[in-house]
């Protein structure tokens, strides 16, 4: 018996070692290159060629930053704080609309409601690069191309939003608490608003960060709708420096310590909300 | 007012006025909670239909019109149907063809790798074993939140001789690779995605894993099975929904591949600026001012999403079938 125990034993321990040594390695691949761009932050130009990237005799992150936001007349900032308007104002609105969406097609039927939902799903699949022509086209129609609404008003529409806001509202509103509302009396919008909204709280949040993280990482609508260098998001500007880095080599540092900062808000709100997050991944993933 | 009329009605002859009363009543609550919906639902429809039927439809419109000039160009810009020519016109490209090409072999490295790694490493850390397991999980989940154009120039640099402490370190053991080369340029694309989603969707898995019942499991070690028979055979299967959804939105992303591209076109000659679909799309648009042309192309794009997509349900749907023949 103990024999055949300490033979099963021997493997089961390797195979321990093994697995640790795999995810070890894949967390490295993960956390590496993060951990680079925040050393190569620390680095003047010529460190940046020059040097080893763990060499710390000249630390120059103070500096960087400083001519981050002094590179052309404070661009930087200016983008940082569109970033911030189109994101978390994007995402909170955004998230609310669909949230309220899901919810109805979850609690109260209607004609065609699966035909409807369907077309949501659809929508979900489209490509936005398909879009963006035609986007462009109607808002230079409208006048609106090349201002904050040409890239607002999208960035709202949340497909998956809507889908994730009925798997919720399915999972944290009960319908006993409608028809005990109904009962006394209170009106429909008014349920939701006072009752229904708190309860699908953990959801908004993690529809709120989706989009936020989405509108963040937007790219390709900015590029196409805007022009003038101060509606542009953190993510265009970086990538308009970076194009001019290859001629003057000053830019490096800039996108480089710019592109740290532009992580970080990112970093924050998913460790700050980690709690909703993974509550809203566990609700999409299993349905 | 329809109730109150009933009411009174109601004294005259009791019993089946009742029941109208009941019957106008549930009426009219209907009518309250079509309402309701009418107003939750409003504000998305409306952006729906702003951002996406109405492009929809006006890029099917642009890709049959073309601007023509009459007149060797002299005479008033005048917009004609010109049927299927801009299609024609984009399926006989051969720059089309090959970003087509291009987006085909892209998917067919990058998905597999992706769906199969993020699966293992849920597995791993749904083992048991790992240590730090909540930690391990933020750090592979850290590059969800790095934007996908500052993933591409973090890779950018390290792909980049002379910056890359990754070349450097090659370079000592006498290992010279150019990242950016013409074999190496879809791989280093893939490996930017590969790093960006790997662990969002490893905490996909995750969460599904989770939430398998712990009866199932034990069974399976009652039964004998160890835990790579038990992964495999009992786990895997039981979080094929999550594999599927997965590996579609894997896939429509990696049809729309534009960021990371886009980003290295700075820097590398082997990426032209109609390197894959979307990348030629905006070029035709933008660069050529060509709008039936750009129209055409997203239109094929669109259907090729669409039918691959729906492929890969119908095919999920008939191997669940089948297995369940089977059984």
């Amino acid at each position: 018996m103990s024999t055949t125990h300490s033979t099963a034993l021997r493997p089961r321990l390797l195979g321990r070692a093994t697995v640790n040594a795999v995810v070890a390695i894949c967390v490295l691949y993960t956390l590496l290159p993060v951990l680079w761009l925040l050393l190569a932050a620390t680095k003047s130009r010529d460190a940046l060629f020059g040097s080893s990237i763990l060499s710390f005799s000249d630390f120059s992150l103070v500096s960087n930053v400083k001519d981050l936001f002094a590179m052309d007349g404070g661009l930087y900032a200016r983008w940082y704080g569109n970033s911030l308007l189109y994101a978390v104002l994007g995402a909170a609105l955004g998230a609310l609309i669909s949230v309220a969406c899901g919810y109805a097609f979850d609690k109260y039927d209607f004609r065609h409601k699966e035909k409807l939902f369907g077309l949501v799903l659809a929508a979900v699949m489209v490509p936005q690069t398909v879009l963006a022509l035609p986007l462009y086209l109607i808002a230079s129609e409208t006048g609106a191309v090349n201002t904050f609404w040409s890239v607002f008003v999208p960035v709202l529409f949340n497909p998956f939003g809507v889908y994730l806001g009925r798997i919720f509202a399915q999972g944290y509103v009960p319908n006993e608490v409608l028809e005990a509302a109904r009962v006394d009396g209170a009106g429909e919008l008014t349920t939701y608003l006072r009752v229904s909204l708190r309860m699908l709280g953990p959801g908004l949040v993690t529809v709120f960060l989706f989009q936020l993280t989405a509108i963040w990482n937007n790219f390709f609508l900015p590029m196409v709708m805007l022009s003038d260098q101060h509606l542009y998001p953190v993510s265009l500007g970086l990538y308009q420096w970076n194009s001019q880095a290859s001629v003057s080599p000053e830019y490096y540092p800039v996108v480089i310590t710019g592109s740290l900062l532009a992580v970080l808000p990112l970093i924050l709100a998913f460790v700050l909300l980690q709690r909703f997050w993974r509550s809203g991944l566990t609700a999409g993933a299993v349905k | 007012m329809t109730a109150t009329t009933h009411a009174v009605s109601a004294q005259a002859a009791p019993p089946q006025a009742a029941d109208r009363v009941r019957r106008a009543a549930r009426r009219s609550a209907e009518r309250r909670r079509n309402a309701a919906a009418g107003v939750l639902m409003t504000p998305f429809f409306l952006l729906l239909a702003l951002v996406f039927l109405v492009p929809v439809g006006t890029a099917v419109w642009l890709s049959f019109f073309s601007a023509d000039e009459p007149g060797l160009g002299f005479g008033p810009e005048r917009t004609v149907f010109v049927g299927l020519r801009s299609y024609a016109a984009v399926v006989t490209d051969p720059t089309f063809l090959s970003g087509l090409g291009t987006v085909a072999l892209y998917c067919v490295i990058y998905i597999p790798l992706m769906v199969i790694g993020s699966l293992a490493l849920a597995l791993l850390l749904d083992s048991g074993v790992v240590r730090l397991r909540s930690w391990a999980q933020l750090g592979l989940f850290l590059p969800h939140a790095v934007p996908g154009i500052i993933a591409a120039l973090i890779w950018l640099y390290l792909y980049t001789p002379g910056i890359s402490p990754v070349i450097e370190a090659l370079g000592k053991a006498d290992i010279t690779v150019d990242f950016l080369g013409l074999h190496t340029t879809l791989p280093s694309i893939v490996n930017i995605a590969l790093w960006s989603n790997l662990g969002y969707n490893m905490v996909v898995f995750y969460a599904a894993l989770q939430a398998v019942p712990r009866e199932v499991l034990e069974a399976s070690v009652v039964d004998g099975a160890g835990p790579v028979r038990t992964a495999l055979q009992v786990k895997a299967p039981l979080v094929r929904s999550s594999i599927v959804m997965v590996a579609m939105f894997t896939l429509i992303w990696a049809l729309q591949l534009f960021t990371e591209p886009m980003l290295l076109h700075q820097s590398s000659q082997m990426i032209n600026t109609r390197f894959s679909p979307s990348m030629y799309i905006y070029d035709a648009a933008f660069s050529r001012n060509n709008y039936s042309l750009a129209a055409a192309a997203s239109v094929i794009l669109l259907v090729i999403t669409i039918a691959v997509s729906y492929g890969v349900t119908r095919w999920t749907d008939r191997v669940d079938s089948v297995k369940e023949n089977a059984r």
